[in-house]
């Protein structure tokens, strides 16, 4: 929907969509250049919540750091601890026991589960639709009780350490674990009705916002927006780690690129995560969660090493340098967001200012985990 | 044609059953805690700031200053210092400050004491409008330090 | 003194003043507790309380909105036109008020009885759009210029299935006058012009057709182009504070009103029982806020149109309906 009218006078002009809008869900401001309401040019202006993580990863000890990572995607935030926490253990040579990582499987999933409905409530916001953000909210609140029972935090969990997981997962954790997850199921039907099948929420996702599998490539996109856009990459089954092999799940792909297929996609998600986290907790196995020998100042040895995971909104990736002192000599952290938002500018050219934000409600962005 | 009306159709039947699962709603319970007069219940493992744990008999901190939870802390908001008396078996806490400004509440202190000698408080109302209340005196519980 | 009483024309101008108090008082009325159902009825939708702490159930609570309204400063935007810009909730709220006093609320109580009352009202129901065009004009801002130039196009779209569709009725009922078209609706809600098959076997849909253009008109959700607040921040109401944002609401409920006492009195048979006993000013008021509940349930329902969605659904469903119920009127009428 582009307008072709070169010989017509054209007058654009700048609008300022944040630090503070309510369509942006933190401090990202992004400068639109518009001409009338379609947009000629958007572009992200980054680090108003800048926080300079991946130098904090450098100059402090690597268990110091932990903390740190709920911080950057406070949404799915045991993921970010996946990632860093499996990076170390690869950089240390730490086995983990087993029924550890099935804790981080199921409790990880829960985050996902937690990320997804907060998304579905909050793009609905960006839509205009204000009911669903309490529905699923309600559902959420029961996840971040169980993961608070657990980890004794409700956003910032700290949970996983180096060898294991802090605390042990009792038994009414899995009772309920298992309430919630036929109360979800139960529940995936009603938001069927009320969202997807909705045909003003269907005119407006169906064909906006449209991402070629190719943008991706180039702008490295992941997670949903890769998966909705035709590819079936999921960290999970390309480069399996922790004990995601032993269980039986589908990697939810929609070609059509589009808002509605990153819908999907998620929407998708959820149940697979409820399939995932049914089976881990019907195979949980008794034994330590905590591995033995993990020195309490870590010196990794020499070398490097690259750990990722499948966050909630892409893969999340942590590249740790060990010069075999306490503190790492390099620690980058790929973020899913921040790639996730940069090919906004090349997508949202010629778009409606109305579809440009479903666009990106549909990214997912979760603004601390782009600045970092 | 034809899809132009079934378009219609459809699209005014998943108004009407949005509507429909809207309204069923009003009927249910709120789920909402009214928060000053009512609260939630906390779980056992609630990180909230930390507190000195202390013996059964005689109400001393067990905390022997090690300094542990000090190089731990990744904020650096723990200030503590003891003497050792003479004779006794041990060092005695004169001072223990938790600066909860800087505090990020991860528990890594706790973790830390291999003494058993601090635990998670379970008071989350600590709002205020001066820094200075969040100098907490560790030593002597109520009290602020300023 | 009693001779004056006598006089016609001072008892005339008494009335006038009453109703005229009366009108703005009702207006006002509905808007603060209209906000305040705006409310509680999707607390109950949401699972929560809603506004509690405020007087007992929150009936307060439009009061304690309104002080806060009046104490907060007016400012005015550096680059304003400062003539338009204050000129413009007066604009939006006057003809809505203007707009009551045709309308009939029971056989006896009528402001004014106009035997053109339908004409009238939307003579005045049109200029509420220029108020509102004015005010996201002069307010010197991008938002709400971007908002000023959705709602003409919206409101122009609207406005012809909506006189499509009372084109018919008029045809039907042959009156411009609402208390009479009023009238020829009593005796139970199969005589209601909603039912009124034998007239046109669409007219049920030329209710619901009428419901939505009411809502896109009164820049209702799912219509809300105009404050569009995940797009537009408050849309064209962006720069306006204290009791200049407060005219626009009431101005939006007292739009509201209008649109579902009119739906009330061309459809539902206004103040006339469903089922033929004991008419009355209470049947019109229930009917009428049923409708503004349904206004209100709708908002809280869906997600908002898009812009070229909203002229879509004018354009290619609406207006072609609405000809079609027109036509289909048109025949009816002559061959029986």
């Amino acid at each position: 929907m582009s307008i072709e009218a070169k010989s017509i006078h054209r007058e654009t002009f700048v609008i300022n969509l944040g630090p503070q809008h309510p369509a942006t869900h933190g401090v990202l401001r992004i400068k639109l250049t518009m001409d009338g309401e379609y947009i000629d040019d958007a572009e992200p202006i980054i680090g108003y919540g800048h926080r300079m993580q991946e130098k904090m990863g450098e100059n402090r000890t690597y268990a110091k750091f932990l903390p740190n990572t709920a911080r950057m995607d406070y949404v799915a935030a045991l993921f970010n601890s996946q990632g860093y926490v499996g990076a170390v253990e690869r950089l240390a040579g730490i086995t983990v026991p087993e029924r550890a990582e099935y804790i981080r499987v199921i409790t990880a999933e829960l985050n996902r589960v937690a990320s997804h409905l907060l998304w579905a409530g909050a793009f609905l916001i960006d839509l205009g639709g204000f009911t669903p953000l309490l529905y699923t909210f309600d559902d959420r609140e029961q996840i971040l009780d169980l993961l608070e029972s657990v980890t004794g935090a409700r956003l910032t969990f700290c949970y996983y350490r180096f060898g294991g997981v802090c605390n042990d997962i009792d038994d009414e954790f899995v009772a309920g674990t298992r309430q919630f997850i036929s109360r979800l199921r139960s529940r995936m039907p009603m938001y069927h009705a009320l969202i997807t099948k909705n045909i003003i929420f269907r005119k407006r996702c169906e064909g906006i916002g449209p991402i070629t599998a190719d943008v991706c490539r180039r702008y490295g996109g992941t997670g949903p927006v890769l998966r909705g856009a035709g590819v079936a990459y999921d960290v999970r089954k390309a480069e399996p780690y922790s004990v995601y092999p032993q269980f039986d799940f589908n990697v939810p792909v929609y070609p059509e690129g589009d808002c509605m297929a990153r819908y999907r996609v998620r929407m998708d998600e959820i149940v697979e995560s409820l399939r995932i986290i049914e089976q881990a907790l019907d195979k949980l196995p008794a034994g330590p969660v905590m591995a033995e020998k993990v020195p309490r100042f870590l010196k990794p040895p020499k070398g490097e090493c690259t750990f990722t995971v499948e966050s909630a909104r892409g893969s999340f990736g942590v590249r740790a340098i060990s010069d075999g002192t306490d503190k790492a000599y390099r620690m980058k952290l790929r973020s899913p967001c921040f790639s996730n938002l940069s090919l906004f500018q090349e997508c949202s050219r010629g778009m409606l200012l109305a579809d440009a934000l479903a666009l990106l409600g549909s990214l997912d962005l979760v603004i601390p985990d782009i600045d970092r | 044609m034809w899809n132009y009306f079934k378009l219609i159709a459809t699209g005014s039947w998943s108004l009407a059953v949005g509507m429909w699962i809207v309204l069923r709603h009003a009927f249910k319970r709120p789920v909402t805690v009214q928060y000053p007069y009512e609260s939630v219940r906390l779980p056992a493992r609630y990180r909230g700031h930390i507190e000195l744990k202390r013996e059964a008999a005689g109400g001393q901190p067990k905390c022997v200053a090690c300094l542990a939870c000090q190089r731990a802390c990744p904020s650096g908001c723990i200030a503590l210092d003891g003497v050792k008396p003479e004779g006794a078996p041990r060092k005695v806490l004169t001072l223990y400050t938790l600066n909860f400004t800087t505090c990020s509440l991860c528990g890594l202190c706790v973790e830390s004491c291999a003494f058993d000698a601090l635990q998670f408080s379970k008071d989350y109302n600590l709002a205020s409008v001066r820094k200075e209340d969040y100098q907490m005196d560790l030593l002597t519980p109520g009290e602020k330090h300023s | 003194m009693m001779t004056l009483l006598h006089n016609d024309f001072v008892l005339e101008m008494i009335r006038l003043v009453l109703y005229a108090v009366g009108l703005i008082a009702f207006a006002a009325f509905n808007a603060a507790y209209l906000s305040l159902l705006e409310r509680k009825i999707p607390s109950w939708f949401q699972l929560r309380y809603g506004p509690k702490e405020v007087g007992w159930w929150g009936l307060l609570q439009p009061v304690a909105d309104g002080i806060k309204l009046l104490t907060k400063q007016l400012l005015v935007q550096r680059g304003a036109d400062v003539v338009l810009f204050k000129l413009a909730p007066a604009m939006v709220v006057i003809p809505a008020i203007m707009c009551l006093a045709t309308i009939p609320f029971s056989e006896t109580l009528v402001p004014r009885n106009i035997n053109l009352g339908l004409l009238v009202i939307f003579s005045f129901s049109a200029i509420h759009v220029i108020g509102t065009m004015l005010g996201g004009w002069a307010s010197y801002n991008k938002y709400a210029s971007i908002a000023a130039a959705r709602v003409v196009a919206q409101n122009i779209a609207y406005e012809i299935p909506l006189l499509l569709i009372l084109v018919s009725l008029v045809m039907i009922t042959h009156s411009f006058n609402l208390h009479t078209i009023v009238d020829q609706q009593a005796g139970g809600f199969w005589r209601w012009n909603v039912l009124r098959l034998s007239a046109s076997p669409l007219m049920p849909v030329a209710f619901i057709i009428y419901f939505i253009c009411m809502l896109a008109e009164s820049n209702r959700a799912p219509f809300d182009m105009v404050e569009a607040e995940s797009e537009l921040i408050a849309g064209a109401f962006t720069e306006y504070s204290g009791m200049g944002f407060g005219l626009f609401f009431i101005a939006e409920y007292a739009n509201i009103v209008v649109g579902c006492a009119l739906g009330t009195i061309l459809f539902l048979g206004g103040w006339h029982c469903p089922f033929g006993l004991l008419p009355g000013l209470h049947w019109f008021l229930i009917k009428m806020y049923f409708l503004c509940f349904t206004v209100i349930w709708v908002r809280w329902s869906f997600p908002r149109t898009q812009f070229y969605g909203l002229l879509n659904l004018s354009w290619k469903v609406l207006i072609p309906i609405a000809l079609a119920n027109l036509m289909i009127t048109a025949i009816m009428l002559k061959l029986f």
